[in-house]
């Protein structure tokens, strides 16, 4: 256990953590299909134990399923994931997945969070300090689902980060959002990276990209086509389809 | 066609006297079907939600058996409730027969399927939404059932709603094991019953409106509650 | 919720109604309850013991077999022959006759098969088959549906084999089959206390009356004791005797509908 989970709210804003133990991850041979189609093509993956690795690629690439099989969520057709020592359905609960359109239940948005808090045994005391990091304070009485786009996903942010997990998997989270709002994610992300959580981000926004990602993979036909540092990556993406997205992406 | 008009003015007259073996008619009506309602609710429910998150063998049979339970004829599970509470059969001890606890007893029993099956479609749907965020919380059957039941409250009042009125339009299973005895288990339906076997076509169709305009209040206080749910985006 | 607070709840529910020691239960016909003959007499029986009863309204068929069944302290019917084989059976103490009326047979003003003023009914019966016109049978194996099996028996006509086509059987209480017989124009036989206080009569009367053979005795039997030990047979008793009492038997040719008395006490000295 870490340290973060025994020290409570103050986490969220306290210092840099010791990197979790839930590292290095190990993927080799991935293969998933889905629907009669190849999604996940013997694909072989290694992370190392900080930052935010944001994945790119292209629609259909795979990226939101590998994070569910990342995350334990969806079970290979083969292929080994190897989270330092431990299978992806055995440590779930020290993961969190912020999802494209959040889920949010059909409750105040105090009830969601406390929901989460509830559901590991966490003391509901936490609620304020999370809603007040993610810039809801105000809204705890207000039924989530009346939320803007931005605000729902910051709920959706504040209830993965209850749980203090040593992953967060974000799929698309700020996809078809204003300026204003992605600003205000990222913040909230690149917080969590500095307090010491592995941050695993999928998204479309190169821009994004570039102000995050400590590390760039480029999945590309079911397979890791690309994996490089960020600005490494940036200065010239070596695959033909990695700079073609990256050139689609500055155009946009 | 006369006769219409006259129950219209003996449901009026009923309902604006307070008359008060009509109140007491009534307030057995509600009672024991309100109470036949919870207790369908407490055993339907779980199942519903149970068999909606769940994936087993013979899941597809069970859903058969669910929906089919739905048609139960109130006759036939008035007769079972009659064999099993008469002195003779098995719980005669109990003393529950032409009790108002056995016309609980026989319309649960009525109405339990209709909650489960119905409850198991809208739990179903509204689990297809939260699968994934419950699992990547990790949350046990328990607690997913648990928090399914309360998110979809408001569509499970409709469902309840939907039991409510089956059992309290009924008359086979309460006429069986309640006897319809005046001032102890008589309920609306069985006094409408009774009202026609005297040929008293305008009482009877009198009763008749006073349970269609019950219903109607019970509907509409669900339906106003549902709708308070609807702009909190609770529904 | 958890099975415990189910069964708390219905406890909850049942008790305040639950019969008390002191109640006891009467099967009866639906022909005594619906001519309103207990609203008359059970408050003069409580106001002078303090028993309640309570009355479960089925055909005589069904009232037996709640009785053998147990669930119930008096039986109260009309239907002789099976209520001396539910005593020597052993489910009843004993079988006292109580009072009578008699049966009627009711038709529409038109009359089709012209039987209005006979007082002999075998030929009533006749005229009604060979001019096929509708009869609505109790078919229900109530008291009156085997008086009247046993009075057709009587005639050269087995109506079974016209059931369905003029003979109807509609397998209901005496009311519903008055509803249905009025409703399809058919011939019905009733009691006559149903008969005087029935509310949908329309346009139909009384056409034969009077015959000897549709005399209906009805009898009461308190249930054994030893066959169900859970009766309230004290209860049962003192509710016989009260009806074969000079105080019972008088209250009875007192209840009166439309100015008309509907049973004649007829209990043995």
């Amino acid at each position: 256990m870490r340290e973060a989970i025994i020290h409570g709210p103050e986490a969220l804003t306290a210092g840099a953590v010791p990197a979790s133990n839930l590292l290095p991850l190990r993927v080799r041979g991935l293969c998933l299909t889905l629907g009669g189609r190849r999604i996940l093509n013997s694909l072989d993956l290694d992370l190392g134990p900080a930052g935010c690795t944001v994945l790119l690629g292209p629609n259909g690439a795979g990226k939101t399923q590998l994070l569910k099989v990342l995350h334990g969520l969806l079970e290979p057709d083969a292929g080994e994931v190897d989270w330092n020592g431990a299978a992806p359905g055995q440590v779930t609960s020290r993961q969190a997945l912020v999802f494209q359109k959040p889920v949010l239940l059909r409750r105040s948005v105090a009830a969601n969070v406390d929901f989460v808090l509830k559901s590991r045994n966490l003391p509901r005391a936490r609620r304020h300090a999370l809603l007040d990091h993610v810039g809801l304070g105000d809204k705890a009485r207000q039924p989530a689902r009346l939320l803007s786009g931005g605000e729902a996903q910051r709920l959706a942010l504040a209830r993965a980060l209850a749980t203090e997990p040593e992953v967060l998997f974000l799929d698309e989270p700020t996809a078809s959002l204003d300026p204003a709002s992605v600003n205000r994610i990222e913040e909230i992300v690149l917080k969590a990276v500095r307090n010491g959580t592995r941050v695993i981000l999928v998204t479309h926004d190169i821009g994004q990209a570039r102000r995050l990602a400590d590390e760039i993979v480029f999945l590309h036909g079911g397979r890791v086509a690309e994996q490089a540092a960020a600005d490494r990556f940036f200065a010239g993406p070596r695959t033909p389809a990695a700079r073609a997205h990256v050139s689609g992406g500055l155009v946009l | 066609m006369q006769d219409m008009g006259e129950a219209l003015a003996v449901a009026m007259t009923l309902v604006l006297s307070g008359d008060g073996d009509l109140v007491e008619i009534v307030g057995l009506s509600l009672r024991v079907s309100l109470t036949a309602t919870v207790a369908a609710c407490a055993i339907g429910l779980p199942i519903g939600a149970l068999v909606a998150t769940n994936r087993f063998p013979g899941r597809g049979a069970v859903l058969v058996v669910m929906n089919a339970l739905m048609g139960l004829p109130p006759v036939v599970v008035g007769l079972i409730v009659y064999l099993h509470l008469s002195r003779a059969g098995p719980l005669g001890f109990l003393g529950l027969l032409y009790t108002p606890a056995a016309m609980i007893i026989a319309q649960t029993i009525l109405i339990a399927p209709i909650v489960a099956a119905l409850s198991r479609q809208v739990i179903e749907d509204m689990h297809a939404e939260y699968a994934d965020h419950f699992r990547s919380l990790c949350l046990n059957t328990r607690q997913t059932v648990q928090a399914l039941l309360w998110d979809a409250r408001y569509a499970l009042l409709t469902v309840a709603l939907a039991g409510f009125g089956r059992a309290v339009a009924e008359v086979g299973a309460v006429m069986i094991v309640g006897g319809n005895i005046d001032h102890m288990t008589r309920v609306m339906t069985t006094a409408i019953a009774l009202e026609t076997s005297k040929g008293d076509l305008p009482l009877a169709l009198g009763l008749g409106i006073v349970l269609m305009i019950l219903a109607l209040g019970v509907n509409a206080l669900v339906h106003s509650l549902r709708l308070t749910a609807v702009r909190q985006a609770y529904a | 919720m958890k099975p415990l607070h189910l069964a708390a709840l219905l406890c909850a529910v049942s008790l305040p109604s639950a019969a008390l020691a002191d109640d006891i239960l009467v099967q009866s016909t639906t022909s005594t309850a619906n001519s309103g003959l207990y609203d008359h007499l059970l408050p003069i029986f409580a106001k002078a013991t303090g028993i309640q009863v309570n009355v479960v309204a089925v055909g005589t068929g069904q009232a037996i077999r709640n009785a053998r069944n147990c669930d119930g302290d008096v039986l109260l019917v009309h239907a002789k022959p099976a209520e001396e084989k539910f005593v020597a059976d052993g489910f009843g103490a004993s079988r006292t006759d109580l009072m009578y009326n008699d049966f009627v047979i009711v038709g529409p003003a038109a009359d089709p098969a012209a039987v209005a003023g006979m007082d002999d009914v075998q030929p009533a019966l006749e005229k009604i088959a060979a001019a096929q016109a509708l009869f609505a049978s109790r078919g229900d194996d109530s008291g009156t549906h085997k008086k009247e099996v046993s009075l057709w028996g009587a005639t050269s006509v087995d109506p079974a084999n016209a059931s369905g086509d003029w003979y109807r059987e509609t397998g209901s209480g005496m009311g519903a089959t008055l509803n249905a017989g009025i409703g399809m124009g058919a011939y019905v036989m009733t009691d006559r206390a149903t008969w005087i206080s029935f509310k949908n009569k329309q346009d139909y009367k009384i056409l034969v009356e009077g015959d000897a053979d549709l005399f209906n005795q009805y009898g009461v039997i308190p249930v054994s004791a030893e066959k169900c030990p859970s009766v309230n047979i004290e209860g049962a008793q003192a509710f016989a005797d009260w009806l074969l009492s000079d105080d019972g038997q008088a209250a009875i040719a007192d209840y009166e509908v439309d100015g008309q008395q509907l049973f004649f006490p007829n209990a043995p000295d």
